[in-house]
Parts: structure tokens; sequence; C-alpha cells
């Protein structure tokens, strides 16, 4: 038996999994089917969204925040970041805004959170 | 001096909330004042997702949570003074306001205190040694890098396992800085567990309970600290156990205090344990017309929770105002065995009511008990009981006066 900690929601449900002798996955502790979703995976390939800036030009602000539209293997999340790091998009920017699409294939496309004005001279 | 119906004291999520509910409620004449150039609160800087999956049904980052409500605002037409602290409340609930605009004089048919909380700093915990630069609120490095593009540092220590620190030490190791360890005082992390295992596990950032920073080294920039082990019990440092870690960042999260200097000049009552006002179930403190809600009442787990609040008390501010409110008794509610804190502290025993509590403790296969002598008003079964997530329990209305008692067993 193994032991998770649920992330989807902040409950944080413990979740156990096993297996039984048939070999079928065993899943309890779960609050709710997202939460049996997210398991099933997690063992499997876990996933992860994450959220950074992206330097922005001409703008009132330096940089606006972004995050992953859907969530990415752990393993590209550095090379995502990369990606984020060298990005760079020009004022205005709006909530919403795809700033990266499908983002090294992962499907995922790296959006803005929140708006940046232009720059007035 | 101007005249309004109610006025609201905060623009981040409590604030916004309780002024759409009141919008939808009919209560015309809403006033929020914010002391920051935007709305929004904290949520500006916190650009991680998780937010408005009980508002919402969908994970969105603070930003987002804060403009969604911000726009309900602006279509809704309800005003919003940003910039505009409030630096005094008299009596009768006339507010004295300070802007660029000069000082002006509110008169508030009925307030909605929703102003927030402050994190404890390094003078708070008094951490002895030197005093050099580095040493920073996980709030305050989270600000540097999420609103002004501006890393803290290279190399960091996290003292404290709040929620801004763990998602702090991800936010740093995704940037490219190194954090050596997050340190914790007690025996149990502060933060959330599903922010231990997506901001510290997932990255292999160790997390030593029962530790604490004994010395903080450099003169100029911050150079290092020493780590010791303490007692699970006196937290006191464990001589022998000392180990240095360099650094040259220092990121404090050893907890958020609600800041209530402005309502204790008000004459409210002030909770010792939470640091909020003491409040009744409709969310009115000591003093008739002024109601408390969110991170300025009690520290919420999430932005959703303290909104939720929020709307709770602007019903019965909205109440209030109409004189429909009916405050009732004064029957205390009590925190008593495994309980920390409970709100409300008192109510009027005129209905039922819910109980927000936190565990002293972690404990599995618990049951948190709303008793009033020998009859028992609420109850709900838990499979753990974890000091870091609130708590809430449904209670029947109580009778008489005898003092209501809130317990884990």
């Amino acid at each position: 038996m193994k032991r998770y900690t649920c992330i989807v929601c902040p409950k944080s449900c413990e979740i156990e999994v096993s297996w039984s002798s048939a070999g079928d996955l065993e899943v309890n502790g779960n609050g709710c089917q997202r939460g049996r979703e997210w398991i099933t995976n997690e063992i499997r390939d876990p996933k992860r969204t994450i959220a950074s800036s992206v330097i922005v030009e001409g703008g009132e602000r330096e940089i606006v925040s972004v995050r992953l539209s859907s969530p990415i293997p752990r393993a590209m999340i550095f090379p995502v970041m990369d990606e984020i790091r060298k990005a760079s998009v020009s004022a205005p920017v709006t909530a919403g805004d795809v700033i990266i699409e499908n983002v090294l294939s992962t499907g995922a496309d790296v959006i803005a959170t929140s708006s940046v004005l232009a720059k007035e001279d | 001096m101007e005249n309004r119906g109610i006025v609201i004291i905060g623009a981040g999520p409590a604030g916004l909330a309780a002024a759409i509910r009141l919008d939808e409620l009919g209560v015309r004449d809403i006033l929020i004042l914010e002391r920051e150039n935007s709305g929004g609160g904290i949520l500006r800087q916190c650009i991680h997702d998780g937010f408005g999956l009980e508002r919402y049904g969908e994970s969105i980052s603070g930003p987002e949570y804060a403009s969604r409500l911000l726009e309900e605002i602006g279509k809704r037409g309800i005003e919003c003074r940003t910039g505009s602290s409030v630096i005094d409340i008299g009596r009768d609930r006339v507010l004295t306001v300070a802007s660029a605009r000069g000082t002006e004089i509110i008169k508030a048919g009925a307030i909605i205190a929703a102003a927030g909380c402050r994190e404890r700093s390094r003078g708070a915990i008094m951490i002895p040694g030197e005093r050099p630069a580095g040493v920073y609120t996980a709030g305050t490095a989270q600000a540097y890098m999420n609103l002004y593009n501006r890393m803290p540092g290279r190399k960091a220590v996290i003292l404290g396992s709040g929620d801004i620190g763990l998602i702090m030490a991800r936010r740093l190791t995704l940037e490219g800085a190194e954090v050596s360890a997050v340190f914790e005082l007690q025996d149990h992390p502060n933060g959330l567990e599903r922010n231990i295992v997506q901001c510290l596990d997932d990255y292999s950032i160790p997390l030593y309970l029962n530790h604490t920073v004994t010395e903080i080294h450099g003169k100029e920039r911050i150079e290092g600290v020493t780590v010791s082990e303490v007692d699970s019990i006196t937290h006191k440092p464990k001589a022998g156990t000392e180990k240095y870690y360099p650094c040259d960042t220092l990121i404090l999260s050893v907890g958020l205090i609600p800041d209530n200097t402005i309502l204790e000049r008000a004459g409210v009552i002030i909770d010792p344990v939470t640091g909020g006002a003491s409040v009744d179930e409709h969310y009115m403190t000591s003093v008739p017309g002024i109601f408390s809600a969110g991170n300025m009442l009690h520290v919420h787990d999430l932005a959703d929770y303290a909104s939720a609040e929020a709307e709770a008390a602007a019903e019965n501010a909205a109440l209030y105002i109409e004189g429909k409110l009916d405050t009732g008794g004064n029957i205390r509610v009590a925190a008593a065995n495994g309980v920390s804190h409970v709100v409300p502290m008192r109510v009027s025993g005129n209905g039922p009511f819910t109980v927000s509590l936190r565990a002293c403790r972690r404990e599995r296969n618990r049951k948190v008990e709303i008793r009033q002598g020998e009859k028992v008003l609420g109850w709900h079964f838990f499979p753990l009981v974890i000091p870091s997530q609130m708590i809430t329990v449904h209670s029947d209305a109580a009778s008489g006066s005898e003092d209501i008692e809130v317990s884990i067993i």
C-alpha cells in the first residue's frame, strides 16, 4: 500500500493506493472523483502546472504573470521554464493572451494571467 | 462630512466579495476604501494557481481571481476608492480617511472591516545575530519577484513552513535559485499538505521539523545561518545540534497575524488568540454596526473561504442597516479540548450557526463536538484533523446563557 496527498484541491485528502491480488488498482480515501482521476495519473505520469512571469516590452510594468493552461509532465517543468525565461511580449498584454502556444509540444499554452497596459510617453 | 450606507475597508478577496453580495441584496450605497493604488489585495502577487476552486469551480491564479471580482465590481458600478487609508474610526462609525485628496470624514451606516493580515517579521520572532541585508518575509520576496521582477537572491534558506514560504520555495527554484531547506519550529508543517507535496517534495527540498535558525551571519549581506534542532515541547534549541548553512537569502514564513489597530481604536474587543475582532455569529464585533471578515478576522487557508465569510458578513450588515438584525443574547463560545481557537466567540441564541476552528494537534479519527452543558448542538467526524486546515462545523441554535464549548474528542 502507498499513501499519497492529493493536490487537486486544498482539502489535501490522503489517498491510499494498493493493488489487489488480481492486479487491479484499489483507491481509498479520495473525497471526490477528481481525486481518483488525479491518483490514477499520479502513479503513472505525474503532471503539474507552473506559474512564472514573462518580460514585457514597452509596458507600464516590467513583467506579466503567466501560467500553463493545463498540467504538463513533471519532467517537462524545467525545460518549459527555460522557454518562459526566453520569451518576451510587447505591451499591451491582456489576461488570457496566449504567450507561447503548445509550449515544447506539451499541449499546454503559456497564458497571461494579468493585464499590462502600454507605457505612455 | 459624507454620509454612506455601508463602507467596506479593504478591496481584497473578502472586501470585494462582500460588496458584490451587498449589491445582489439590493444595497445601493456601498463604498469600498482601499489603501493600495489598485484593488485585489494580496492576490495581485499570488501568481500561482489553486484559487477559485470553491467560488468559480476551476483552478485559476490570484491575479485572475482578483480581476474577476474587480470586473464584477465595475459592472455593478460599485464605488471603490483606491489610495485611501482609513486612519481612524470614531464614535458612531465615523471614519477618517487619508488620501492624495487630503483628509475625508465619512459616516457609515455600517462598516465591514476586511483589511487582511500582516506577516510576522524577524523582530516578532527575535532571531539573534547580525542585521544584514537579504532577510525577507515570504510576502516581501514574493512581491519583489512577482510584481517588480527582482530576484531576492541565489541561495536561500526558508524559516517557517507557512504556505507563502512553501510557494516561494518553488518559485525561487523555478527561477534558478537554490533552496537548501525549509526549517519549521513546530512538529507539524504550517502550510497545506498539498503545498508540501507540490512545492517541496516535487523539487526535493527537505523540510526539517522541530528546527529553527538560531543565528544569522554576515555584515553587509547575509552569508549564512546557524540552524539548531529544538525540543518538541519547549522549543528550546538543543546544544550540540547546531549546523551552518551558507546562504545569501533568508526567507521568513513564520505566520500571519490580523492587523486590527484601526478596530482597536474604534473600541472593538480583540480576541487574544486570533488577533482579530471578537465577533458573534453575524460577524458583528463588540461595537454595533461594525462587522469583520476575511483574514482581518482570522487567517484563512484559502481566498475562496475569506470571500465566502465576507459574503455572510455582508448579508448581516445589510440586515443591520435595515434595523432587522436580531442580535439577541450573548452566549460565550469557548475553544476547549484540542481546539486552538473558534469563530464566532459568542452567539445570540437566535438560530443555527457555523463554527470555524483550528485543531491544536494533528490527530486521526476525531470528532469535533459543539456542546452547551449536557446538550450536543452539533458534531462532525473527521478521519484526520491538521492544525494547518481550518475546520467548519454546523451547530443548532443555543439557548439560555450557559457557555458553549467546542472540543475535539
